[in-house]
């Protein structure tokens, strides 16, 4: 017979500090591209490059909307080419709309206890895969008092992953519908948010916020667990949100 | 002799088998590139030679393409060898108006079911004697007779509306007194993709079950319509998020073989190395499902922990933890130093250990095992009627693997097995799983000891116009991709055959007169993706 307790305590604790300590262990985030000041044409090509219209000319610089942005690394500086500078954070869940910030999170109250129920509405697979994760024991939710829910009877807040495919319209009004007020629903995903490199299309409604209202918003694609954690965090007001689009800080300009 | 003259020869004899014995009903062409045959066949021998190529010459079906003409439609049916010996392609043209011969009817005739039930929804094209066509992709709600596949219908404008009163009533088996079909979906589960599952039922034990898939149908094939090589590429990373890697590769070699663009030794070698360090993440992923399905909490922790560690490797090596945008045309977007190399092949030495490890310590525990044994049963007779690919068709005894029959980047030059098993249950399942990542951690360690140098991506080609089919083992068994390119670089089909395809087809064989409580052990031994079969 295995004895299973004696193999898992010889692992010793393997879980993260965050959101006390700032995680910056090797591989848990695929990282950004930050707003840099760029001259012409590097920031003609920058634009160009992103196939999702996420960066826009601003001035001088540029600006990202990190909501249609799918981590393709296609603006990134490398070696031989000029591009965006990528950051390694995670924190970067935001509002869906900066205007509306009231109402998007939940009373105190629900700060240590929040249960979540998941849809998928057409996703890939990966954020799925990043959401799974939450319960893995290097990000252990529970700990934090975030609890994963299969009825949403149960539910405080929704968490939807995918582009909302056709058939999945009704399946996520009915879930939404089915479940108690206060209720907030969490968007991850470029898909989730925007459409990604999906939609909006015949076949997809090119983001949750078409189908139900969305409070909260974690871009990437996927958005690595701590992410999405921090999109939890920002739902139960227990940290603060980043802004939706990044621009260059104007202490960066010359001349200002 | 070398390996052109073989494969030339080979390409003869197969030809020559070909003509005398069906001379005057096909014509049969050499596509030298591919070492494969073109037959075009009339609709009327059609099903007679399908027949004789899969049962008396062995060949499986790998794919059937539709794609649409100014004169109606071409149907290629792609069928390969469970040995190194040439793929065929067969072509048959049906005018516009006319009905395909359906080919369920033959010996294998289950493997072409679903390519029917998809063409027929999504081209509007029938299927003479296909008995159930109808509702599949589209589900109620879509109108009838809108083919969204057709070059007619935009992808972007067109939203019109839906039948709110539809139903699904699928035919039941289980008549008697009560029994009743238990719905399950589309969303279930703590963490489960969106798909549908009738179980008949009389009280405890689960008759038969009744799946119910393509909810996540995001029309991929239909977006890629007219886009560039590097938008599609974008499309095929990111419809299966869980095997990204392996989908941009075949759709590279596709466009590959269609440019003939040779990717570099040293992009040769790190595909292999990607793609084994994706599938040793994948089967980390089903083993945590597996020991989660049957509430083996320490175990599953330990799984899991693997799969992260591994992703955070990925992520550490090539950026992203999922391999997006890792993929190059010609070749691959990132490269190894050597610190990185030694780094990728302890950590993997390490992780396979304890791979290794927990195999072990799984076996040794009998309330585990009592779970898995005998649940959840796919004969070897069943999945190869059914055309079963990857770990679960070779976890039922069926020995193919795309790595070893048609050799691709540098697997020809790596020592390596693709193991099966017999008994085709839940158990064997894992097995397979378990000893799979073993092999690819021993193909990751091979690949770096022998890291060739040089470029990462082939020079610039100029882009051609023509077809061809990229064939790749993903973690979970063969993928298939046809693209059609036009000569400014423009895709005009795409169409994806993903190992899922065929695998969720034959679910329901393991999902028959099983106990109630079974039901996620079946479903997590099986370890596929909705969204890679659903596209």
């Amino acid at each position: 017979m295995t004895n299973w307790v004696l193999r898992g305590l010889r692992n010793g604790i393997k879980t993260t500090r965050y959101p006390g300590t700032r995680d910056a262990a090797p591989g848990v985030t695929p990282g950004r591209p930050v707003a840099a000041l760029l001259a012409e044409p590097e920031r003609g090509a920058v634009v160009e490059a992103c196939p999702t219209g996420a960066i826009a000319r601003n001035g001088d610089a540029v600006a990202i909307d990190l909501g249609k942005c799918v981590h393709c690394f296609r603006c990134a500086a490398s070696h031989t080419e000029a591009g965006l500078p990528w950051k390694q954070d995670y924190e970067w869940a935001a509002y869906p709309n900066e205007t509306t910030a009231a109402g998007r999170t939940l009373e105190a109250a629900f700060g240590r206890s929040l249960h979540i129920r998941f849809v998928d509405a057409g996703a890939c697979g990966a954020c799925m895969s990043e959401a799974r994760q939450l319960n893995n024991p290097y990000y252990n939710m529970h700990r934090l008092g975030f609890f994963i829910t299969p009825t949403p009877r149960n539910a405080d807040a929704l968490l939807v992953a995918g582009p909302v495919s056709d058939a999945m319209r009704l399946p996520l009004r009915k879930v939404y519908d089915a479940m108690p007020t206060p209720k907030r629903v969490i968007a991850i995903g470029a898909c989730a948010i925007s459409g990604g490199v999906f939609g909006p299309s015949f076949s997809s409604a090119g983001g949750v916020g078409e189908v139900i209202p969305v409070d909260v918003t974690v871009p990437g694609c996927p958005p690595p667990p701590l992410a999405i954690l921090h999109g939890l965090l920002v739902l139960v007001a227990r940290k603060p949100p980043a802004a939706r689009v990044s621009q260059t800080p104007a202490s960066a300009r010359t001349g200002q | 002799m070398n390996d052109v003259a073989r494969d030339s020869r080979q390409l003869d004899d197969a030809a020559e088998l070909l003509w005398s014995r069906w001379k005057g009903r096909i014509l049969v062409k050499r596509v030298e590139q591919a070492a494969a045959l073109k037959v075009e066949c009339g609709k009327e021998d059609l099903r007679e030679f399908c027949e004789w190529i899969s049962e008396e010459r062995g060949r499986l079906l790998a794919t059937q393409v539709v794609e649409e003409t100014s004169a109606g439609f071409l149907l290629t049916y792609v069928f390969y060898p469970e040995s190194t010996e040439p793929w065929i392609f067969v072509e048959t043209r049906i005018a516009a108006g006319e009905t395909a011969p359906s080919l369920v009817a033959l010996s294998r005739g289950p493997s072409f079911d679903w390519h029917e039930r998809e063409a027929e929804d999504l081209f509007g094209l029938r299927f003479e004697g296909h008995p159930r066509l109808g509702e599949f992709v589209l589900h109620e709600e879509w109108p009838e007779g809108v083919n969204p596949m057709r070059r007619s219908f935009s992808a972007k404008a067109w939203r019109g509306e839906r039948d709110s009163n539809a139903s699904w009533r699928p035919p039941r088996a289980l008549l008697e007194p009560g029994s009743f079909a238990m719905p399950i979906g589309p969303i279930f589960s703590d963490f489960a993709e969106s798909s549908h599952f009738l179980l008949e039922t009389v009280g405890e034990d689960v008759v038969r079950t009744i799946p119910r898939f393509f909810y996540k149908y995001r029309g991929v094939e239909k977006i890629a319509e007219g886009q560039t090589i590097d938008r599609v590429l974008l499309l095929a990373e990111r419809f299966s998020g869980a095997s990204a890697f392996a989908h941009g590769l075949a759709f590279c070699q596709a466009v590959e073989a269609i440019c003939e663009i040779e990717p570099p030794p040293r992009a040769k070698a790190l595909r292999v190395l990607f793609a084994e360090l994706e599938r040793l993440r994948h089967h980390a992923a089903s083993i945590t499902g597996i020991c989660n399905s049957t509430a083996l909490a320490i175990a599953t922790s330990q799984a899991s922990l693997i799969e992260e560690e591994l992703l955070r490797l990925t992520g550490e090596i090539v950026r992203h933890r999922y391999f997006f945008g890792v993929i190059a045309l010609g070749g691959v977007a990132c490269d190894l130093d050597d610190a990185q190399a030694r780094r990728l092949g302890d950590r993997v030495k390490e992780i396979g250990g304890r791979i290794g490890e927990l195999h072990r310590l799984l076996r040794y525990s009998s309330s585990f095992l009592d779970r898995l044994e005998e649940v959840g049963v796919v004969s070897p007779e069943a999945a190869l009627t059914y055309g079963l690919v990857g770990p679960i068709g070779r976890a039922s005894g069926l020995k193919r693997d795309v790595r070893k029959l048609r050799p691709y980047a540098i697997y020809d030059g790596v020592d390596f097995v693709a193991p099966t098993e017999q008994e085709g249950d839940g158990y064997a399942r894992l097995r397979v799983f378990f000893r799979e990542a073993e092999q690819s951690a021993l193909i990751i360690s091979q690949t770096l000891s022998n890291l060739p140098t040089g470029h990462l991506v082939a020079g610039p080609a100029r882009t051609r116009s023509g077809a061809a089919l990229g064939a790749v083992e993903a973690p979970s068994g063969a993928a298939f991709h046809w693209v059609r390119l036009t000569e400014d670089g423009a895709v005009t089909r795409w169409r994806v055959t993903p190992p899922s395809f065929p695998n969720w087809h034959g679910f329901h064989l393991a999902a028959e007169k099983f106990a109630f409580q079974d039901f996620p052990i079946i479903l997590a031994t099986f370890g596929l993706s909705n969204a890679e079969c659903d596209r």
